[in-house]
């Protein structure tokens, strides 16, 4: 009895490091947590408490913002633009920010360098600057415009500011580092074997493209995705400056009638439609991507 | 591009058609990459060249170069200095609480895979996927009801909330990389959890908290949508001075102002990338 009770005492695991505590206290995090839920948990409750009354003096509760919200064509077709603005902009960084990745993945360890660079600079440099560099291309006497008249294919400057054309170029050019950087980390752990054994096989460039490097790329394309998609439906200061007064954008249609119209309980609906639509579609593409991991890593 | 295929292609001599199909992909992918790379790159200098004209308007290209609205800046513009003072204070003290308080959480976070810490940590990253105009106007609707008014300490509360994930986010990564063998040497050698912390952690985690204190400044410079809501009427930050500059009668100023801007992120970013990397650590 005694012998098999010495024999099953049970050996630590992980011996030196008994009664050492390796982790840092979890009331580090208190701080940060305090501050979040004060300032960003607690800020966001009320605004959705605030968007659930029907005047501006809050005094009667209903769902009067959202009703008023959904049954006017107009507040539809600024969250429609919004949301479509969002898609063309990933979908373009997508077109040109994909070479660009696939590109500094294949150069030598020396252009890296400098390439990673050439792409963070603009991520870096403030958005207003990279915006207001948009005006001065897009302008009447813009590059753009000069070179059309220099070359004698338009008679009278083009407008090409304030176009929702010219949005979704500034705009995805403004967040085309955000689409790269991901799509960079998710072409290099690429295997360049199976791209090797795909030619080999017969399965010519664009085959081999199609088929086994940008599925393998999916995870990186979807991380990318989200952060272009939000980054550009919020994207108040291109969209207000690139865009001119014509074309109204959910943010500014919030600030306007927050500060300008001061119906602070409708401005919080558009708000909390807004957060609600980015929110839904972070979840879906995580869902996506969670399930694309398992796909990679099969 | 070079290409680890062509190193094993000679096997056999390329038909027609296969070479046809390999130029076509590599053409189309340079191209792209090219655009792609001139759109990176071009407005940034066609700011810089703008901003040296010698005309009262943003005509490109300029009819002819000068220094003068550089001189205009430094010598007749007191509010854009002053702006551009106030953000550069609000960025600095945003970012030293916010890397105290990511820090700290992400030494409590990082390596525990309990439901409530990843929890907490996506309530710590959230901010980085939210409209911040919303989180500008949610912060505003809690001044109003406290009744405490804007001043520059509510500025300071909205950019650290916006500032703080992007530090925890390269905290955390840092952390996860580093070695436990080395922590735990050090603990059963005798050494604190704090001289530990102090000898071993930090110097390790060094890069990764200062890349990101340093794209979370950039962050707070430039910030319009959080500044909007919360600045007094007295303070005006840089980027909404900008915006304001540029909306109206699109002065020239605006141009000089970028091209300072510019050269201070380049200097800046070089100056970074050589001390800690900062490449390494915002993906």
């Amino acid at each position: 009895m005694s012998t098999a009770q010495v024999a099953t005492l049970p050996v630590p695991p992980q011996l030196p490091a008994r009664g050492l505590r390796l982790e840092a206290p979890v009331s580090l995090a208190l701080p940060l947590a305090i501050f979040f839920v004060a300032f960003v948990l607690v800020p966001f409750m009320l605004l959705a408490f605030v968007s659930l009354h029907e005047d501006n003096g809050l005094k009667t509760m209903g769902f009067a913002q959202y009703i008023k919200f959904f049954g006017d064509s107009f507040n539809l077709s600024v969250l429609g633009d919004t949301l479509l603005l969002g898609l063309k902009v990933t979908l373009l960084t997508i077109l040109i920010g994909y070479p660009l990745a696939y590109l500094y993945v294949n150069a030598p360890a020396r252009w890296q360098t400098l390439l990673m660079l050439l792409i963070l600079l603009p991520l870096l440099t403030s958005s207003v600057v990279r915006t207001f560099a948009w005006v001065v291309i897009l302008g009447r006497q813009g590059i753009i415009n000069t070179l059309l008249l220099d070359l004698g294919w338009v008679d009278a400057p083009l407008k090409l500011l304030y176009t929702p054309g010219a949005v979704t170029v500034a705009l995805a050019q403004i967040e085309l580092p955000l689409m790269v950087l991901p799509l960079i980390t998710s072409l290099m752990n690429v295997d360049p074997n199976l791209r090797q054994a795909s030619l080999s096989l017969g399965a010519g460039h664009w085959r081999t493209f199609m088929q086994v490097t940008v599925p393998l790329s999916v995870p990186g394309l979807l991380a990318g995705s989200l952060l272009v998609f939000a980054s550009a439906v919020s994207a108040f200061v291109t969209q207000t400056l690139v865009g001119g007064g014509q074309q109204i954008f959910m943010p500014f249609y919030m600030y306007q009638q927050a500060i300008q119209a001061n119906e602070y309980p409708f401005a919080a609906a558009i708000a909390m439609v807004l957060l609600l639509c980015v929110l839904v579609i972070v979840t879906v593409i995580n869902a996506i991507g969670r399930r694309s991991k398992g796909f990679v890593h099969a | 591009m070079p290409d680890p295929i062509r190193a094993s292609k000679p096997i056999r001599s390329e038909s027609w058609s296969s070479l046809v199909e390999r130029r076509s992909f590599r053409t189309v992918m340079g191209a792209l990459a090219a655009v792609s790379l001139i759109l990176l790159l071009a407005p940034t200098v066609i700011v810089i060249i703008a901003s040296f004209t010698s005309a009262f308007s943003l005509k490109f290209p300029p009819p002819g170069y000068s220094t003068r609205w550089y001189l205009a800046l430094w010598n007749e513009s007191p509010e854009i200095i002053a702006a551009f003072k106030l953000s550069l204070q609000l960025a600095s003290i945003a970012t030293g609480i916010s890397v105290v308080l990511a820090v700290a959480a992400a030494m409590a976070l990082a390596r525990r895979r309990e439901q409530w810490a990843r929890g907490l940590e996506a309530m710590f990253l959230s901010p980085l996927m939210l409209p911040t105009l919303a989180l500008g106007l949610a912060l505003l609707m809690l001044v109003n009801l406290a009744g405490t008014g804007l001043s520059f300490w509510t500025l300071v509360i909205g950019h650290i909330a916006i500032t703080s994930p992007y530090i925890v986010r390269t905290t955390t990564a840092s952390l996860v990389q580093l070695d436990r063998s080395l922590l735990e040497s050090a603990r059963s050698l005798g050494a604190s959890g704090w001289f530990t912390f102090r000898t071993v952690t930090l110097p390790l985690i060094a890069p990764g908290i200062a890349a990101g204190a340093f794209i979370a400044f950039m962050y707070s410079f430039d910030n319009v949508a959080v500044s909007l809501f919360l600045s007094d009427a007295r303070s005006e930050v840089l980027p909404i001075r900008m915006w304001h500059i540029i909306e109206s009668n699109l002065d020239v100023r605006a141009a000089a102002v970028s091209g300072v801007l510019i050269a201070a992120t380049l200097i800046l970013m070089l100056v970074m990338e050589r001390l800690v990397g900062v490449s390494r650590h915002v993906r």
